[in-house]
């Protein structure tokens, strides 16, 4: 998993390339929390280049959004793919996390 | 089971449904003697009570083979042993781990130590395996036993599988080999394999072997796909779990902000009542809040995500915070241009703009001023609490995710339900691959009892696998088998009491003990046992029924304290089950076994008195007396088993074994 930071306007936005399972989740949430600790509270996540996500994943996203949250933040998730969308819809996760469809959509109303 | 045998097994189910239903329909419709309602109406409800059990121990049977061999793992599935301890001996868990180690598939082991032990981390480093405990997340909040290890576990390892194993169950260097290929089924979440103890002698007092559950009981869930995860000696699919949490955690949020949207409506009026001692900025803050509450529960309704609404919520409680802030900084301000012109030297105590002479605050300090552990709103405790609720990070808990169930002491039946509910399989892998200990003394294994009942009657009463979306009718009826002969003590209370009364007083519960009494009780009863006898062909399955009646306090206790506990909020007291050997109590355990000790002088003494009632003429009926003595020589003989558990004292074990 690639994560390249860019920012826009006061949110930080964070493509995220490659696969997002039980073995990258881990690192991944170290990442984002890393970055939460540093100050960066704002963050969305471009899962257009995710090409895959299992439970896992999405374990570390709300594990994201939990610190992000806690230090006042958010965290929002933007361009997901079919399979992406698949999975969230189907552990219901997209009843917690919108899924947007475009970063700038996501970055709106911040 | 061999097919012929099975075919002899099915044949006995419905034998005994048969004739069952032909003596409990016989005693609703025409032998209940309504004079003596207060102990007939028992008597019939607790025969119903058995019938049913019977029912469901047919359904069990109906199903229960052997399973093929599987085929060979995946070679290149990652697995993660982990060896949950808390207060088991390093020596035990090191001796676990270091067999771990030579588990034959490649994996990864882990010791998960919840007792924080500096020397048991020291072991593991010696030995070269992993050492694991709570994170930081978890201090003052609720730690949920073992469910809670494993769950922290969960997020900080890696492997595909997971294989649980306790403390004290040694592993075969087979044990990935041999289960791991039932993962080729990418919808199997459990493969679970049974325990066996090593301390245990062959008359089993303690009854600590199980041979009829981790044998034809669970082969026969299996054949519904309904094998239990009994919390150790199991194999597990991360991903399953996961998934587990994830819709655990959405539910769990989603029931969060519910309850305290709607409780806040309250809460809030109260608060507002006392706010004008705050001054009309908290009163305005807090009408702004109170308005959006039914916004947020308007797009709660209509099925908006939980992120959205709580972040717009929050920030209206943000707003209002801030507004406070801003409000009291103001003041502070003209109190210091106040004071600085009164002193006219000196240094002030805040720092001033120069320019505009105002206390530098910039807009970043404003923020975390009105962040919600500062909030002036916090002065309203009330509000306060019930509003950080409203949000999508679970703060009451170590950790959103809490993929292993934490609603009951028994987390490994509540998460195997909750697995089955959302269409994962399990498999019961029915060959010993793991040697365990048991516990060795009377008291030790009473409370390791209690907990299983208690962990069980909570799931029954928490999530009831008879309405829980997802399970087929099979695997509710499976569940629903197990909680149900955990019901047993009020029965066995019932089939104590009836034989005393009539006996000692004549009190007839049916309307006579005559003929048609025995005629359509004994072929019932005796293709009953005949039916045990071959399920339970070649293991020793007395135990486990002289400890379904003995045990009656036992699982009255658990029933009731479970109860009050998911009613009332009582807390049940967990107990760690002690591995090691525990210091005995000179003598006999007489407060242990209390009631089974007045239960049986009762029967003992109901005999002598109607033998003399019978001799005196003040009793007539003989077949009413015989038919309760042989009774009463049935429940002495099942309850004797405790006795006999009181005074067992284990052997000294081999050195070899320790060693």
């Amino acid at each position: 998993m690639q994560i390249t930071d860019s920012a826009h306007g006061e949110v930080t936005v964070l493509q995220c390339e490659g696969r997002l399972t039980m073995t990258t989740a881990r690192p991944f949430r170290e990442a984002i929390e890393a970055r939460i600790t540093g100050g960066t509270t704002r963050l969305v996540l471009d899962l257009s280049a995710t090409e895959f996500i299992d439970s896992s994943g999405l374990g570390a996203l709300i594990a994201g959004l939990k610190r992000a949250r806690q230090a006042g933040g958010d965290l929002r998730i933007a361009g997901a793919g079919t399979q992406v969308l698949t999975v969230l819809n189907l552990t219901n996760l997209d009843r917690v996390l919108r899924p947007h469809d475009s970063v700038e959509e996501a970055c709106d109303g911040w | 089971m061999s097919l012929r045998r099975l075919a002899l097994v099915r044949l006995l189910v419905v034998l005994t449904l048969g004739t069952g239903l032909w003596y409990v329909g016989w005693r609703w419709m025409f032998s209940i003697n309504w004079a003596n309602w207060w102990i007939a109406l028992p008597l019939v409800l607790a025969e119903t009570y058995a019938l049913t059990d019977g029912f469901l121990f047919g359904i069990t049977m109906w199903r229960a083979r052997r399973r093929p061999d599987p085929p060979a793992p995946a070679a290149d599935a990652t697995v993660d042993v982990l060896i949950t301890t808390y207060n088991e001996p390093v020596e035990m868990v090191a001796r676990t781990a270091a067999e771990a180690q030579r588990i034959r598939h490649p994996h990864t082991t882990w010791i998960l130590d919840d007792g924080n032990r500096p020397e048991m981390q020291a072991a593991a480093e010696d030995l070269g395996v992993g050492y694991l405990r709570r994170s930081d997340d978890w201090s003052d909040r609720p730690r949920h036993a073992k469910a809670g290890n494993l769950n922290n576990t969960l997020f900080e390892t890696d492997g595909e599988f997971l294989l649980v194993l306790d403390a004290d169950q040694v592993p075969d260097p087979l044990i990935l080999e041999r289960t791991l290929g039932y993962f080729q089924d990418p919808e199997v979440a459990l493969v679970q394999t049974p325990q066996w103890f090593t301390n245990v002698t062959d008359s089993d007092p303690l009854g600590s072997q199980a041979p009829l559950f981790y044998g034809p009981i669970q082969q026969g869930k299996d054949g519904w796909n309904a094998a239990f995860f009994c919390g150790s000696n199991a194999v597990l699919r991360r991903e399953a779990l996961m998934q587990l949490g994830i819709v655990g955690y959405v539910r769990s949020v989603r029931e969060a902000v519910d309850d305290s949207l709607r409780a806040s409506r309250r809460v809030i009026a109260r608060a507002r009542r006392r706010a004008a001692d705050h001054g009309p900025v908290a009163v305005r803050a807090l009408d702004d809040v109170a308005a959006a509450v039914p916004v947020a529960q308007r797009r709660l309704r209509s099925g908006e995500p939980l992120a959205d609404i709580t972040y717009d919520f929050r920030q209206v409680v943000h707003q209002g915070s801030r507004s406070i802030v801003e409000h009291d900084l103001e003041q502070i301000r003209s109190d210091l241009q106040e004071l600085e012109g009164l002193s006219g030297e000196g240094t002030p105590p805040v720092s001033l703009d120069e320019e505009l002479g105002l206390p530098v605050v910039d807009d970043d300090a404003m923020d975390r001023l009105a962040a919600r552990d500062f909030s002036p709103l916090g002065a309203l405790q009330s509000v306060t609490t019930l509003l950080r609720a409203v949000d999508v990070d679970r703060d009451e808990e170590a950790q959103p995710m809490m993929p292993l169930a934490t609603i009951s002491v028994t987390e490994d039946m509540a998460t195997a339900m909750r697995l089955h509910g959302l269409g994962w399989r399990s498999v019961y892998h029915h060959e010993v691959l793991a040697h365990g200990l048991a516990p060795e003394d009377l008291r030790t294994m009473l409370q390791q009892r209690l907990r299983w009942a208690q962990g069980t009657m909570q799931v029954f009463l928490r999530e009831n696998p008879l309405v829980q979306r997802g399970l087929s009718a099979g695997q509710r009826l499976m569940y629903l088998a197990t909680m149900w002969s955990y019901l047993s003590g009020f029965a066995a209370l019932v089939f104590i009491a009836a034989p005393v009364l009539y006996l000692c007083f004549g009190v007839l519960p049916v309307n006579a003990y005559g003929w048609e009494f025995v005629q359509r009780f004994v072929p019932y009863i005796v293709i009953n046992q005949l039916l045990f006898l071959v399920v339970g062909y070649g293991v020793r399955t007395w135990r486990g029924h002289q400890y379904s009646l003995a045990l009656f306090p036992l699982w009255i206790r658990a029933c009731w304290t479970a109860a009050a506990n998911v009613f009332l909020g009582r807390p049940l007291g967990f107990v760690v089950t002690p591995k090691t050997r525990q210091a005995t109590e000179p003598g006999f355990p007489w407060r242990l076994v209390l009631p089974q000790l007045v239960a049986s002088v009762l029967l003992v003494v109901a005999c002598v008195i109607g033998v003399v009632r019978l001799w005196t003429g003040a009793a007539d009926s003989i077949t009413g007396t015989l038919v309760n003595i042989g009774w009463v020589a049935y429940d002495l003989v099942v309850i004797s088993v405790i006795f006999e558990a009181a005074r067992y004292r284990a052997p000294e074990p081999d050195k070899e074994s320790v060693d």
